[in-house]
Order: structure tokens, then sequence, then C-alpha cells
């Protein structure tokens, strides 16, 4: 079936990035808002637009029941769920697919497959995927655990089973250490989550983030190489770049094949990530999870790969078989996305709600800028920190880094505080441009190398 | 006796418990230090705990519990 029409059941910069994809394919676009979002870019760009709910994201955007009868009444074929809310909800997934409607994005089946991060890993090794040394699936008891433990070695990850976004994990240095966490964290597991199975990893330390972009379309599956998300605060990215650095070519080809062995082990449809910690040190790589949408850092991949993932996607949900062959994806340049939050990196990141007074977006040859942004905006204070992405690609890393520089300095959103001043001081500083980095760089860096670059303000 | 009033430092969404199925932080009717924590505001997905700064008896709630609040609107007022 061909699609003619979608709903975006997403808002922010990433409703705009899929009714521009749309556009780009002739589909018509229905847009679902909050009471809060009436005035958001992506109401003003679709063809037609629905109120779902109140401000409050679980009665709206999160609200299966409201974003359905918005996309039956609309009478649209398809819906597109963006990333974040419902992306990698299994039950709106199967409650589209129930309606009629295609969802753009995997089967109810694999997103609940895969969501299950023990299940996952199982599915991972299956595919021939290394996986963090630890134990094989749930562990239900403390005995089972120390064996378990005494077998990898500390420092050890305790986590819940069911748990996600970096919440339920705890991590132990001795067996003391150990007997103690496991059953405060077995019973905050169960509080937080009605799941109280928790699972055991080992601690990979200055390990980077290196995930595959990955294609399918229920047959086949190909991968668009990797991207590097190793700057992450609270275990949240803030920098991404594509392709990783100094990555040795046989790591990368075996990291990309794996990536694929796994989305051929479960017949996987639409846009994907493999995510692996890499440890530089001994040059091994293991699987982490697997995120079933798109995700916010996909243009890295479509700056240096030239396929635009957004009209992919819709392209399989459609019934398209894959439109690129394995051979011909190249990685041309290097890419860097910078994430442009509104929250003040001098005042602890306090989030920095607001009207836009002025925006000024750099523009040339190799810059992009994906956001919800325009003069006289008021951002809403109920929903993600997330202004916009700045995507800068160059020849080379250097060169990249250049560029970025100077389209940091011609950027200008006035009105609140924004994280600008942090990405300017991460392009300017020596380890970034080195790639002398880990996923436990930013934090310490916030608090000594930024502080110099970026003094904190009188509060008064 | 003055009525004195405790604003929302922020915009957001103000919640009276720290979690859903949790007890209110203050019942209505309650005396209040400088210093307790009141309720929590959630601006862009960040919890801020909301503290008095006036102290006094009989506390009134007029913000509602999981509503939206805009910065400076009056979450209680307080006798002192």
């Amino acid at each position: 079936m061909t699609i003619r029409s979608i709903l975006i059941a997403n808002r922010g910069e990433i409703a705009v990035r899929i009714i521009r994809a749309a556009k780009a394919l002739g589909i018509r676009t229905v847009q679902v808002y909050s009471a809060a979002d009436r005035d958001m870019l992506a109401v003003k760009m679709a063809d037609a637009s629905v109120e779902i709910g109140p401000p409050s994201a679980a009665k709206s955007y999160l609200n299966i029941a409201a974003v359905m009868k918005a996309a039956v009444d609309a009478g649209v074929d398809a819906v597109h769920p963006g990333y974040g809310f419902l992306s990698e909800n299994a039950a709106f997934a199967q409650a589209v697919v129930d309606a009629g409607l295609i969802f753009i994005g995997p089967s109810a089946d694999a997103i609940r497959l895969l969501g299950d991060k023990v299940e996952a890993r199982k599915v991972a090794k299956t595919a021939g995927v290394p996986t963090v040394p630890g134990s094989d699936g749930r562990i239900e008891d403390l005995d089972a655990a120390r064996a378990v433990v005494a077998g990898i070695g500390f420092p050890v990850m305790i986590k819940a089973a069911a748990g996600g976004g970096g919440r339920g994990i705890r991590i132990a240095e001795t067996m003391e250490d150990f007997e103690r966490h496991f059953p405060q964290a077995s019973a905050e597991a169960l509080a937080a989550f009605g799941d109280g199975g928790l699972y055991v990893e080992k601690v990979i330390t200055r390990a980077r983030h290196v995930e595959v972009q990955v294609l399918g379309d229920g047959v086949d599956a190909v991968h668009c190489f990797e991207r590097e998300c190793s700057l992450q605060r609270r275990r949240q990215k803030v920098w991404e770049e594509a392709p990783a650095f100094r990555l040795p070519d046989a790591v990368r080809a075996n990291l990309c094949a794996s990536a694929v062995a796994l989305a051929r082990e479960v017949k996987y449809r639409g846009a994907g990530t493999v995510e692996y910690l890499y440890d530089e040190a001994s040059g091994e790589f293991y699987f982490i999870e697997v995120n079933t949408r798109i995700q916010v850092e996909h243009p890295v991949t479509e700056m240096v790969t030239g396929i635009d993932l957004v009209q992919e996607m819709i392209r399989i949900a459609g019934g398209a078989r894959l439109s690129v062959r394995q051979d011909e994806i190249k990685v041309q340049g290097h890419a860097i996305e910078c994430r442009i939050n509104a929250e003040d990196p001098a005042r602890g990141f306090l989030p920095a709600p607001g009207t836009i007074e002025a925006l000024t977006i750099p523009e040339g040859e190799g810059i992009r800028f994906d956001t919800m942004l325009y003069a006289g905006y008021q951002v809403p204070p109920f929903y993600d920190s997330l202004l916009g992405k700045l995507i800068v690609w160059g020849e080379t890393r250097e060169s990249c880094i250049v560029r970025l520089s100077r389209a940091l300095q011609t950027l200008e959103i006035k009105g609140l505080a924004t994280t600008i001043p942090l990405h300017q001081a991460l392009a300017a500083d020596p380890a970034v441009a080195s790639g002398d980095v880990h996923t436990r760089f930013l934090e310490p860096w916030l608090d000594t190398a930024f502080q110099t670059a970026v003094p904190p303000k009188e509060v008064a | 006796m003055s009525k004195l009033e405790i604003r929302s430092p922020l915009p957001g969404t103000f919640y009276r418990k720290p979690a859903p199925d949790a007890a209110e932080f203050m019942a209505d009717g309650a005396t209040v230090a400088v210093g307790d924590v009141i309720g929590l505001i959630e601006v862009m997905k960040t919890f801020h705990e909301i503290r008095a700064e006036v102290a006094g008896a009989v506390v009134v709630f007029i913000a509602e519990d999981s509503e939206p609040i805009m910065a400076g609107q009056v979450i209680a007022e307080v006798e002192a």
C-alpha cells in the first residue's frame, strides 16, 4: 500500500522534520497537538491539525486513545511516532495496526522483544553480537548473583530488567557493596517499574558510545555506518558525530556487520539503532541495546551518507523494499550535531522556557539547523528542553569543527538561556579536538575546563 | 493576622505529592516553617522542590495538584 497521508504523533523539531520528509514524498500530513502547543511550527506547516488534550503529556502525547481517535477521525493511512513519547510503545504500535492503519516503525512484537533489555541481550547473543560480560538473563536471588559476579569481576553494574533512560542502575565496586546494593535495587525496581527483576553487567571503564544506524524492510537489512555519542550529561547525549573517530577499520566493519546480523535475526522493519560500548584499550565492543525508532542524532548519518532516513522509513512502511544496497552506502566527510537546549549551562543547566525574541540561523554549505523555533514563539515549560539541532558537515573532522565554531558564532537565539556557550567551549576544547573523550568525560569537564571557559553568572 | 503568599518561582506543572500514590508534602491547614518543602514544579522534564520562604499557621493551597502554573502565580496562602 502506498501511504497518502500521515498523522504525526509527536511535537517539536522531529514533528517538523517528519512533515518536511512527508511533503518531499507528496504525502498529506495531520499534526496532533496539546493545548500548550497550539502555536507550534508543526501545526502551522501541516495540512491539518487536531488538538488532543491538555498540556500534560500523559493526557495528550502519551494518551493512546486520544491519538488513535485523532488518527481515525482524520482518516489518515499511517502514523509516525517520531522519538520519545509513544515511539517505542508496543501497545501503541498494535493499536495503530488494529485500527487498520500503518505504524511507521517496526512491529509491536519487535518493539516488545527489543525493549526488554534481558530479551534483547539474548537475541544479540543468538545473532553472534558480543554482549557485556554479565548474567544470562535475570538473576532472582543473591546466591545466584554472587556466583555470577565472582566470575566476571568488579566493578559491576546492577540494572533493573524493566529499567531505561539510566534509571534503576547501581554500581558495586566490591562483593560487600554488591551484597548491600542487590536487595535495595530489587526493591526499588519493583517500586519504580512494578518488576523487581535484576541483571548484572561488568562496568567498562573509559568506554566510548558507538551506535550503528540500521534500515530493514522485513526481509533484508543494511547499515548506514556508525555514530559516536560519547559526550553525555546524565546519560543524555549532547554532541554526536559521524563517523566515530579513531575507530580502526576492522572494528568498524565488525561492529556494523554485527548490527545488520541482529536486524536480520529479528526481521527488522524500519529505521533502528544498535548501541554499543567500545573499549578503546582492548579494541572490544559490546552490545547495549536497540532503539526501535528514529533517533535525535539521525541527521549526522544523513549528512555523511546522503540518505534521507525519515523518507526511507516512510517508504518501507508503505511496503517498499530498501531503496539502497549495502555496497551503495558510503561515508563522505564528517558531521557533528550539537543539541541546542533551553537550559542555562552556567547555572547548573537550569531549564529556561520563554519567548524567542529574535532568531539568527547560520546558513551555508554543510550547515543544517533542525528546529521548531521562530521569532515570537513561546517555548512551553511542559516538555523536553530541545530547541533545535545544529548539524555541520566538513571534509575532515578538523574542518568540520572549524565550520561548527563559525556556525555557533552566527547562531543566535534571543530571549532565553541556551546551551550554545557549552557547544562553543566544546568546539574549542583540545581534548574534544583530539577525540580523547569517553562516556564519563563531560561531567568532570563541566566542573573544570568549562568553568574556566564560561564562568558562572552572578545570580541576583 | 496577616496573609502571606507563596508564589511559584518557575513556570511548569505543580505537584503537591512526591509521587502519584504518595502523601501530600503538606496538608491544607498545616503549620509551615521557612524551608519546608511544599511541592514540586516540573519544568522541561526536571523536578524542582518548592520551599516555603515564610512561616505561619493554616496554609491554604490555591494551586491545584498536577496542573500548569505560571512563574509568579500564587501556590498557597499562609496566615502569619
